[in-house]
């Protein structure tokens, strides 16, 4: 099986999706010729063309407003915003649009659509490359938000989020976009929106993360078994809806939580996972829930930052003081 | 009724210098001898800069960066017809507009390695930090130039942003307030004809960029911008109108992204060297040099000194930069709010805790 980083498993989620349905199209800022910034879209253009691979003006509301109307026409539209910290401009259109067009038309629209964007930090990039403010998006009832973790996650998942009748914004990981190669298939395969995935059995606590933050958190578990420590690990995969069921199931086993997130605290979705757990499973726990996030500051420049990512040393602390309780 | 026109409209352009250096004589801007070797001066100094700049982010001494090359006399041009009291608004790639405006070049440096210091204008210089975002910073030169005007300051504010930000909302709700209060702004468009990969004319069907003033009831005039004195003239009746309470003016400058769009891109992926290598023939530099050297202000002498001067200026910038101690990770948090606030307290205490644990111990 062929061993691919995540940007070629997206680029080749992306081209098979466009292969086997014609009603998807590619479009965003240096889409087309460039190959996106990251060069996700790489060769897209010359396969499918520009009437399905379209290169925009410089307009974030433009691209994310027209993709609503492409998908309530028909057509499944995949937009790219360059970066994250480049989506604001076109919040106005998600959540009073994106979000409300099937609720509106009571369910005769809807709009199919992805809005794939890379996130967070650890770059070295300029201000406002670094975002990760999931936590806005997942407050937009009629959004789903989902980040993979991995190349063989993103393609499952990005099939999935092409294929769902509803919104998706797809939030691509941009530290790990080449920092990890593994096997994936060349056929195609989806993976489930909503449900999460243990990525580690453990029995003393539970870790929980998505995206980049995966990485730090599998060493800290990693090392923290060398001290007899038996973390499971918990990808949420899916940020909205939840996968309530499955953190469950973990935290009713262990007892102990570390949540992990490299967005601001608060207000992050760390506090969602949290009250989660102290609604439905506070009796098992052994220990108060402990958070390792991002501060509530914006993220610095590359001098800075870090400081401000969690990594393996903060999430091992964490993890010693829900131990040592 | 027949159908007949009821407004019709043209839009200027103006070049005072052809590429050879030939001026048009009568449309000269009134710049003494002087004066023009300094616009020289300070173009070879942006230059020189950019070149030292590109330099240390290969030898990975800066971090991604977005080179001026080719809009030195787009810049210089305009910066150098405003007062010292005058605001500018720059977007990222405004560092010849800095310069001009006595921004240290150490913090210019500063702020491409990523660090956040470098963004602490010293207070009497009327200079916005950079803005990231396209074109989101046009409303804000807006509303400076509307407080100025409310606070009666003879002051004109001057926004810097390039072609790929004319398609965004936020260009066109700034333009149309400008207009309808009659505001002293003065909007500087570098049409460097390039949004990293996408060529000018998919950001628009229009011909020029300069008639969009038009829809909002002010004045848009297209120049050369490689030619600095097209750009100082146009510049200066703009500054000087906005200051005379007659309203803001849309200048698009003509000019070529010569270099990247950033030290993270790749040109050759979507534009031909065919497509630059007129460009390279109307260089800004190269303009005025030729022109001096017709007005016999110019000796080879004289072009080594300001080279050998702007290198030894740009060294010891570098020199200054790089002297600089490592930022202090408080800092991170000391300017989110007025006030330190209780949450950001207890987790700045975090991390400065979290980091004395790992510092290695002193016997
Ligand atoms: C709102 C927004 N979208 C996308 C980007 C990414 N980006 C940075 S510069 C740029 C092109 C800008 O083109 P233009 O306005 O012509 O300025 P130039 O780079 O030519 O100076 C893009 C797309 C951004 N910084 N902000
Ligand atoms: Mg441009």
């Amino acid at each position: 099986m062929p061993r691919l980083n995540i940007v070629q498993a997206v680029n080749q989620g992306l081209r098979q999706e466009m292969d086997r349905n014609p009603a998807v199209i590619v479009l965003g800022e240096d889409v087309g010729l460039d190959g996106g910034v990251f060069r996700v879209t790489e060769g897209l253009l010359a396969r499918f063309g520009e009437d399905r691979v379209i290169d925009t003006p410089l307009s974030e509301s433009g691209i994310v407003g027209i993709a609503i109307g492409m998908a309530a026409y028909g057509l499944v539209p995949v937009a790219e915003i360059q970066f994250m910290g480049f989506l604001y401009g076109a919040m106005e259109q998600l959540i009073s649009h994106a979000s409300r067009i099937r609720t509106r038309s009571r369910g005769r629209y809807h709009c199919p659509l992805v809005v794939r964007t890379p996130y967070g930090a650890g770059i070295h990039a300029p201000e406002h490359h670094s975002e990760s403010t999931e936590a806005m998006l997942v407050h937009t009832p009629g959004l789903k938000v989902v980040v993979p973790a991995s190349p063989y996650e993103a393609k499952g998942l990005l099939i999935s989020a092409i294929r769902d009748p509803d919104p998706v914004i797809f939030l691509e990981p941009s530290r790990i976009y080449r920092a990890i190669k593994e096997e994936v298939p060349e056929k195609e395969y989806s993976i489930p929106l909503g449900v999460a995935r243990r990525v580690r059995e453990g029995e003393d606590l539970t870790l929980i993360s998505w995206g980049a933050m995966l990485q730090p958190m599998v060493a800290a578990a990693n090392h923290a078994a060398t001290e007899g420590i038996s973390a499971e690990v918990i990808d949420l995969r899916t940020l909205s809806p939840i996968d309530s069921e499955s953190i469950l199931v973990s935290v009713r086993k262990t007892g102990r939580v570390v949540i992990v997130h490299e967005a601001p605290r608060t207000g992050g979705l760390g506090g969602e996972v949290a009250a989660l757990i102290a609604e439905r499973a506070l009796d098992y726990l052994e220990a108060p829930i402990v958070r390792v996030t991002g501060f509530d500051t914006a993220v610095p420049l590359p001098k800075m930052e870090n400081y401000y990512l969690p990594n393996k040393e903060r999430v091992l602390q964490a993890i010693h003081h829900v131990m040592e309780v | 009724m027949p159908r007949k026109p009821i407004k019709q409209f043209s839009v200027e352009w103006l070049q005072i210098l052809d590429e050879q250096g030939q001026p048009d004589r009568p449309l000269l801007p009134a710049l003494s001898p002087k004066e023009i070797q300094s616009l020289y001066e300070w173009m070879v100094l942006a230059r020189v800069f950019d070149e030292k700049a590109l330099a240390l982010q290969r030898e990975g001494r800066l971090g991604t960066y977005a080179p001026v090359r080719g809009q030195e006399a787009t810049q210089v041009g305009s910066a150098h017809a405003l007062g010292p009291a005058d605001w500018v608004f720059p977007a990222f790639r405004e560092m010849g507009v800095g310069i001009v405006r006595g921004i240290p070049m150490r913090m210019l440096f500063q702020y491409w390695s990523g660090d956040e210091r470098g963004s602490e204008i010293p207070l009497h210089q009327h200079y916005f930090p950079t803005s990231i975002p396209v074109g989101t910073h046009i409303p804000h030169a807006v509303g400076a130039a509307w407080a100025a005007k409310l606070r009666k300051d003879p002051v004109v504010v001057a926004v810097y942003f390039g072609d790929g930000a004319t398609s965004k909302g936020d260009f066109h709700e700034a333009m149309n307030m400008a207009g309808v209060f009659h505001l002293p702004v003065v909007f500087i468009c570098q049409n460097n004809q390039w949004a990293i990969s996408m060529p000018a004319r998919r950001q628009t069907a229009a011909p020029t960029l300069a008639q969009k003033a038009i829809a909002y009831g002010f004045t848009g005039i297209q120049v050369d911008g490689n030619d600095i004195f097209a750009v100082y003239k146009v510049a200066k009746e703009a500054v000087e109108k906005a200051r005379a309470g007659d309203g803001p003016t849309f200048i698009e400058c003509l000019t070529y992204r010569m270099a990247d769009h950033t030290t993270a891109d790749d040109a050759s992926r979507y534009r031909t060297e065919e497509m630059l290598k007129p460009w390279i023939a109307k260089d800004p530099i190269k303009r005025l040099r030729k022109f001096m050297d017709i007005e016999s202000l110019w000796t080879s002498s004289y072009g080594e000194q300001v080279r050998t001067e702007a290198e030894r200026r740009v060294a010891e910038s570098v020199k200054e930069f790089e002297a600089q101690p490592p930022p202090d990770p408080a800092d991170m948090f000391r300017y989110t709010y007025y006030e330190l606030t209780p949450p950001l307290k207890e987790q700045m205490d975090d991390l400065l805790n979290f980091l004395k644990d790992r510092e290695p111990k002193k016997e």
